[in-house]
């Protein structure tokens, strides 16, 4: 039969088949990007009457301003901690899920819960647990003898937005590090253990580089969560303060466009930014792409 | 298949024809009123659309009043805008600069043929939402002033006068040691909007500038002046009583904790807007609540001067149909009657709008009922109002306030001194106000 060969004769149809993607995104990702571009180089009230084009102002003024330094510093602390813990600690549940036989099907639906939580709500949540009024958490730890309060302190309150952040996406690297022990090939891991190695020597001389692949997937993943998607989060809880301790450059875009209503300064922001993920989904398509090899 | 389609068309069917047969106006009123306000405000809105049937006024509740700002600036530019948005005094300067955004209320009130007498309305409130020319530009709608808030419970566990409480900022010290070192409190101090009552308030208090050319009246020029001696000083007994425990911080702007600090009898005295009194009655279940005017330091002035304006007011935005500017202007009418607005005083805590709602409570009696709750009028009706008492007026006082929130928390925190602090707050505050100068010229 003629029809199980898929040849378009029509040229005009794939294009027109395309079209709703094409669509999609230019109007929803090329095109404000573009406008972002373009008020990132403008001064402007915020009603949008009067708009000045300004050059390189916006930039200038970014880098001068110690503030925006400082979040860029606070970022990266930010990003490194909620990349480290959460990778970590669901490495570590995976390993644990994974020598369970017979329940670890319970185990994985229980830990994925999580990761079906708003980020906004997951903010509340520990807002609530945290508060310095009401929380259970500051009454615990005064009886220990330690004084919480993010409010006022800026270290209490970036390990609170990490504590949140990390735990938000335990889940998802869990999901990730169960797939990929499983494909670990458990005849690899009984040589070993036949040849007198214990659990710790198998685990960091077989499993942890066969998982490198998916370690280094998860790695971008959650640098990218870390910068970008953790805004509820700020804003449920600290909103970036005291004194701008929490203040990630994602939410800086928000609080000097929406609340500042400075849209200028708040577009040369999230060009910024939008620099910074171009490079890093740069890194991770050349070198994830790739696979590392052993 | 075919059945479902037919009952759903028979359904819209009975809908469409259930509607009256002329249509009413709608008219989109965009609020940031939450919890019992909100409620309230919904209540004057079905009065109004009961009153009458040509209009519907929608009310819509938009997040706070930052977000509420954001959101109708944002319809504007979309020209999605709703017919009347309420915008709290920090935006005043903002939405003035914004001309054409806006349709001044005593044009729409005189173009739509309705009442408008400026006259009517309290002093302070048409002293802060004039222009330069003496025009109303947006419609009293809630206006507050700071008031203290006492625990008359923990008073009198101290060993104080419950009926008499502090006066000065020297007699509130002396009696907040008196309730933390007795026990019956284990803080004494707890604020809401440390900008607006702390700073702003402070320094109409006892006449002192907020910023150069009358507080940002006389045009976009201003600047900030903010870090003089009485508000180092002022800033310095906060950190210090802080550090003492007499004083709790309680968040940024609107000081999200400093209320809960109060009702759970953890601090003995709450500084907040006079309007937070249907929260306060209402958390305030196992105490007697007091009120008194907010203190003074009595060696920088004898008798202090009258407090400013919070609140919001409504602003009519441009770009609808002449058919609802009627609407919203017959509303306007609606809001302005005594009974109407005399309720939602009473109930709110805001300020009687207008004299005669003030003068209709007084009828009924109301304000012998319930002492204390003509505190804030009396506060801010003091004296005659200087320039640097009649408010503060400043384009992107939003971003300001964040600025001068963030300085107290790097006060309280120990990175800085109060003149630091202040210093760094003026400095990029003024920024922040040229930023403002330039977007507008």
């Amino acid at each position: 039969m003629q029809a199980k060969r898929t040849v378009f004769p029509n040229k005009i149809l794939p294009y027109f088949l395309l079209l709703p993607q094409l669509a999609v995104t230019l109007i929803f990702f090329i095109w404000p990007a573009l406008q972002a571009v373009k008020s990132s180089f403008e001064r402007e009230d915020p009603f949008g009457f009067r708009t000045t084009f300004v050059w390189f102002e916006n930039y200038r003024r970014l880098f001068i301003d110690p503030l925006y330094l400082s979040s860029v510093g606070k970022t990266a602390i930010f990003a490194f901690s909620v990349t480290l813990l959460s990778m970590s600690l669901s490495l570590i549940l995976a390993v644990a899920v994974n020598r369970v036989l017979r329940t670890n099907r319970l185990y994985t639906t229980l830990l994925v819960w999580p990761y079906a939580v708003a980020p906004v709500v997951v903010g509340i949540l520990w807002w609530f647990m945290f508060n310095p009024n009401i929380g259970i958490a500051p009454y615990l730890l005064r009886g220990l003898g330690i004084s919480w309060n993010h409010r006022v302190d800026g270290v209490d309150a970036m390990i609170l937005v990490i504590i949140a952040a990390s735990w938000k996406q335990i889940s998802y690297n869990f999901l990730f590090f169960v797939a990929g022990l499983q494909s670990v090939p458990n005849s690899l891991i009984e040589a070993a253990a036949i040849d007198g190695a214990g659990p710790f020597k198998r685990f960091w001389t077989i499993v942890f580089p066969l998982l490198a692949p998916t370690t280094f997937f998860l790695l971008i993943v959650n640098i990218n969560y870390a910068m970008f998607d953790t805004f509820g989060i700020i804003d449920a809880t600290t909103q970036g303060g005291p004194a701008q301790a929490t203040n990630t450059l994602v939410y800086k875009v928000y609080s000097d466009g929406f609340i500042g209503l400075n849209i200028g300064s708040s577009s040369a922001q999230s060009v910024v930014l939008m620099i910074i993920v171009i490079a890093l989904t740069a890194i991770q398509f050349r070198y994830v792409e790739r696979r590392i090899q052993y | 298949m075919f059945k479902k389609a037919l009952c759903l068309s028979v359904g819209l069917a009975a809908l469409a024809a259930s509607t009256p047969a002329f249509a009413q106006t709608e008219i989109a009123w965009w609020h940031a009123m939450d919890a019992e306000l909100g409620k309230k405000l919904e209540e004057i809105a079905t009065g109004f659309n009961e009153s009458q049937d040509e209009f519907k006024v929608v009310p819509t509740y938009k997040g706070g009043y930052a977000e509420t700002l954001t959101a109708a600036i944002a319809a504007f530019r979309a020209n999605e805008q709703p017919a009347i948005v309420q915008v709290f005094e920090v935006g005043t300067g903002t939405m003035m600069a914004a001309k054409g955004a806006v349709y001044p209320v005593y044009q729409l009130m005189q173009e739509n043929g309705e009442p408008w007498d400026p006259s009517g309305f309290l002093a302070p409130v048409t002293g802060y939402y004039s222009d330069t020319d003496g025009n109303i530009l947006s419609m009293p709608f809630n206006s507050s002033t700071p008031i203290m808030y006492y625990n008359k419970d923990v008073f009198e566990k101290a060993g104080l006068d419950p009926e008499t409480p502090p006066k000065t900022w020297a007699e509130l010290e002396t009696m907040g040691r008196q309730i933390v070192e007795s026990g019956a409190a284990p803080c004494a101090l707890s604020s809401a909007w440390i900008t607006w009552i702390q700073t702003e308030n402070l320094s109409a208090l006892h006449d002192k500038p907020f910023g150069t050319l009358e507080n940002g009246f006389g045009g976009l020029g201003t600047e900030f002046v903010f870090n003089d001696e009485l508000q180092v000083r002022h800033w310095d007994n906060l950190k210090k009583w802080s550090d003492e425990g007499l004083f709790q911080y309680g968040g940024p702007a609107g000081g999200a904790d400093a209320g809960p600090k109060f009702y759970s009898q953890e601090c003995a005295i709450f500084m907040n807007s006079s309007a937070g009194r249907a929260g306060v009655i209402n958390n305030a279940k196992d105490f007697e609540v007091g009120f008194a005017p907010l203190p003074y330091y009595d060696d920088v002035i004898d008798e202090p001067k009258n407090s400013i304006i919070g609140g919001a007011t409504l602003w009519t935005l441009n770009g609808k149909d002449p058919e609802v500017y009627r609407g919203v202007a017959k509303f306007f009418t609606y809001l302005s009657q005594p009974e109407v607005q005399a309720e939602w005083h009473q109930f709110t805590g805001y300020l009687p709008i207008t004299n005669a709602a003030y003068e209709l409570g007084q009828q009924q009696d109301y304000y012998a009922q319930n002492p204390g709750s003509d505190i804030a009028i009396q506060q801010i009706t003091r004296g005659t109002p200087t320039a640097n008492s009649k408010g503060v007026r400043f384009g992107n006082l939003t971003q300001v306030r964040a600025v001068v929130d963030e300085e107290f928390e790097a006060l309280l925190a120990g990175s800085k001194t109060a003149q630091e602090a202040l210093d760094s707050a003026v400095e990029r505050g003024n920024q922040i106000l040229r930023d403002f100068e330039a977007a507008n010229q």
